[in-house]
């Protein structure tokens, strides 16, 4: 990051005393590096051997990192300043789509991103392209419900009589009321534009019994692994690290919600050709199925399953891998950031509020 | 007496007041740019957004989870602020009555605590208040209860932390105050015939008060702003003032939704100081002179 503002700070400087007519020089001196921003800790780590120095390597360019838990706030501010310092960022898909919206984030020309192209139109929208699949799905203690006694849906997570147990949900509208629906009732695929006060409804029927709305992910996974609750809605790969520690606890990805992450560039980001090059590398199905080799998350890339380099057994735990994705709901982000999915989002608290 | 004199003095006094001026001017100038510019900042950007709005008071003072989430708040300061009065008041008229050596050791396991971290005695308590916690498996093994006590991921959860953590601001303005207050003064209610719980009520007791109300206006407002403890040991349901300002910031894409939540908590702070300043003076509060 220090030498990523070093240069910025250079390149500044330089552009002041040559004027205008060096700035094209410039962008072309630039074009050998991009600053990429992702969440940092395991997460980015399991990126840079899979993903970010193959591709650095492949391209010759140099990729400087950067992470930040919540990149939001510093994207806003980075674009609002009209110097922004970072190229790419790896966020919650729905940033893209809002900054997109607000000006904060450049349009992509998927001419230029093959790869992308290739994907399920789904997989992407104008400002970003799916990087990577998590799920919010069911899991639950092996020991309240032993073998042939486990709950498979959300309906089965709402029957109380069925499956007697405390439960957790997460403190947040997304996935939550995708949850509530498929519990009422709505096919996985037939769930958006969400019937709202539909959701809102059925969330007051297992509210007595939620013990715990959860704001963190390793809230959540905690919570599971004391026993404090024996039924929760969490990210699969909280979940799969339990196990791996010898947790007695499991998940099933039926009617799990498929969530993801995307890459997008900022709005006058320093090295835009070279971004938009390292996006189309990015989602490269050899690199892509190299990623669930370092960490629980699945590739975006559905070709990465034809690569050869992920095993079948693996293939078979990942939340993008074709056989789970039919099972699960796959998340409309472009839903919840339009005015109704806000809408929601400012219900929510005055739901778990009450 | 001549005229010269007081003004003398007088000039000497404006001397002195200059000197503390100088002195005190680096600590004003970090206290200007590091609190007024940002809170008066924050402040303008809760009415400003590409030109003047209001509605983010009005919105504060027209939607249902503000007006709870505010009586909530204030609610359980109110609790919180109560029960370590009652439970810091005992502590700290021991630590004043006791030998030195004593009184130490009672000051320094007050202040212990204050060496953790907030995080690490939010989950402590988690560790003793959860299901399986500490406490409950206790109870259990006695045979007391057949099944687990909700003790943490509701409001009592979040009490019993926020009572633990501000404990110490409590018991130290309240010892400062018992300290001073000589003891020859009960001697003399009690030579006069004055039982001892007379003359507790009748002399300690008042000439503590200043004490008391420096700790409870401490705790009170302090715990006016908790986040973590609510956060963590709340269940999601406590939510406080401060968990809406973290949530209008990313609900509503901008600082001056939720910084017109902090002014408006801010302003009923200043309100309480306000109240309180009508019965003893904030110097004594603050500078415990």
């Amino acid at each position: 990051m220090a030498v990523a503002s070093n240069t910025g700070l250079g390149r500044a400087l330089f552009g002041a005393a040559l004027g205008l007519f060096a700035s094209t020089s410039i962008a072309a001196n630039a074009a050998e590096q991009i600053t990429f921003v992702s969440q940092g800790g395991a997460y980015q780590k399991a990126q840079t051997v899979a993903i970010l120095d193959p591709s650095a390597k492949k391209l010759g360019i140099t990729i400087n990192q950067d992470s930040i838990p919540d990149a939001w706030p510093v994207i806003k501010s980075q674009v609002a300043s009209g110097k922004p310092i970072w190229d790419v960022v790896d966020v919650p898909t729905g940033y893209c789509l809002r900054g997109g919206e607000q000006g904060l984030i450049e349009k992509l020309d998927f001419s230029k991103i093959p790869n992308a192209a290739a994907m399920p139109e789904a997989y992407r929208n104008p400002y970003s392209v799916a990087y990577e699949f998590y799920s919010s799905v069911l899991a639950y203690s092996q020991k309240k419900y032993p073998e042939g006694a486990t709950p498979n849906s959300w309906a089965d997570f709402w029957d109380v009589k069925k499956f007697p147990g405390r439960r957790a949900l997460r403190n947040h509208p997304i996935a939550t009321l995708e949850a509530a629906l498929m519990a009422d009732g709505v096919a996985p695929d037939k769930l958006y534009p969400l019937d709202v006060d539909r959701a809102f409804k059925k969330l007051e029927e297992i509210k007595p019994n939620i013990t715990v709305w959860w704001t963190s992910g390793a809230q959540s996974a905690q919570l599971l692994n004391d026993g404090e609750v024996d039924m929760v809605m969490a990210w699969n790969g909280r979940v799969s690290a339990l196990t791996k520690e010898g947790a007695k606890v499991a998940y099933t990805y039926n009617q799990g919600i498929l969530q993801s992450t995307s890459l997008c560039i900022l709005k006058g980001a320093p090295n835009l050709a070279t971004a938009v090059k390292f996006l189309n590398e990015a989602v490269d199905p050899v690199h892509q199925a190299n990623l669930p080799l370092h960490i629980d998350y699945g590739p975006a890339n559905p070709k990465a399953f034809d690569t050869g380099v992920v095993k079948p057994e693996r293939v078979a735990q990942l939340p993008s891998a074709p056989d789970n994705a039919k099972k699960q709901a796959l998340m409309s982000y472009a839903w919840w950031a339009s005015p109704d999915g806000e809408a929601a989002e400012k219900r929510w608290v005055s739901f778990v509020q009450k | 007496m001549t005229h010269s004199t007081p003004d003398l003095s007088l000039r000497h006094h404006r001397r002195e007041q200059g000197l503390m001026l100088a002195l005190a001017s680096p600590a004003l100038l970090v206290i200007l740019l590091l609190i007024v510019l940002p809170v008066g900042w924050l402040a303008w950007q809760s009415i400003y957004h590409d030109g003047f709005t209001l509605e983010n008071y009005r919105r504060i003072f027209s939607e249902a989870i503000y007006w709870r989430s505010f009586s909530l708040t204030f609610q359980i300061s109110l609790l919180v602020t109560l029960l370590a009065l009652l439970l810091g008041y005992p502590i700290a008229y021991a630590a004043s009555v006791v030998p030195k050596g004593w009184s130490v050791l009672i000051l320094a396991l007050v202040i212990l605590p204050f060496w953790t971290s907030v995080l690490v005695r939010a989950y402590a308590w988690l560790a003793l208040l959860q299901r399986t916690g500490v406490i409950n498996q206790f109870l259990q093994y006695l045979g007391i209860i057949d099944e687990p006590l909700a003790l943490v991921h509701n409001t009592f959860g979040t009490v019993v932390a926020t009572v633990h953590i501000l404990l110490p601001f409590m018991v130290l303005p309240l010892y400062a105050t018992m300290q001073k207050i000589p003891h020859d003064l009960m001697q003399a209610g009690a030579s006069l015939g004055g039982s001892p719980s007379h003359t507790f009520w009748r002399i300690f007791l008042p000439l503590s008060l200043p004490g008391v109300l420096a700790g409870t206006t401490l705790v009170f407002v302090l715990c006016l702003g908790f986040y973590i403890t609510p956060e963590l040991l709340g269940g999601g349901r406590t939510v406080m003032v401060s968990l809406l300002v973290s949530r209008n910031v990313e609900l509503y894409d901008q600082w001056g939704a939720a910084s017109a939540v902090g002014v408006v908590l801010l302003l009923g702070v200043l309100v309480i100081f306000l109240i309180v300043g009508r019965f003893i003076p904030l110097d004594r509060i603050l500078g415990q002179k």
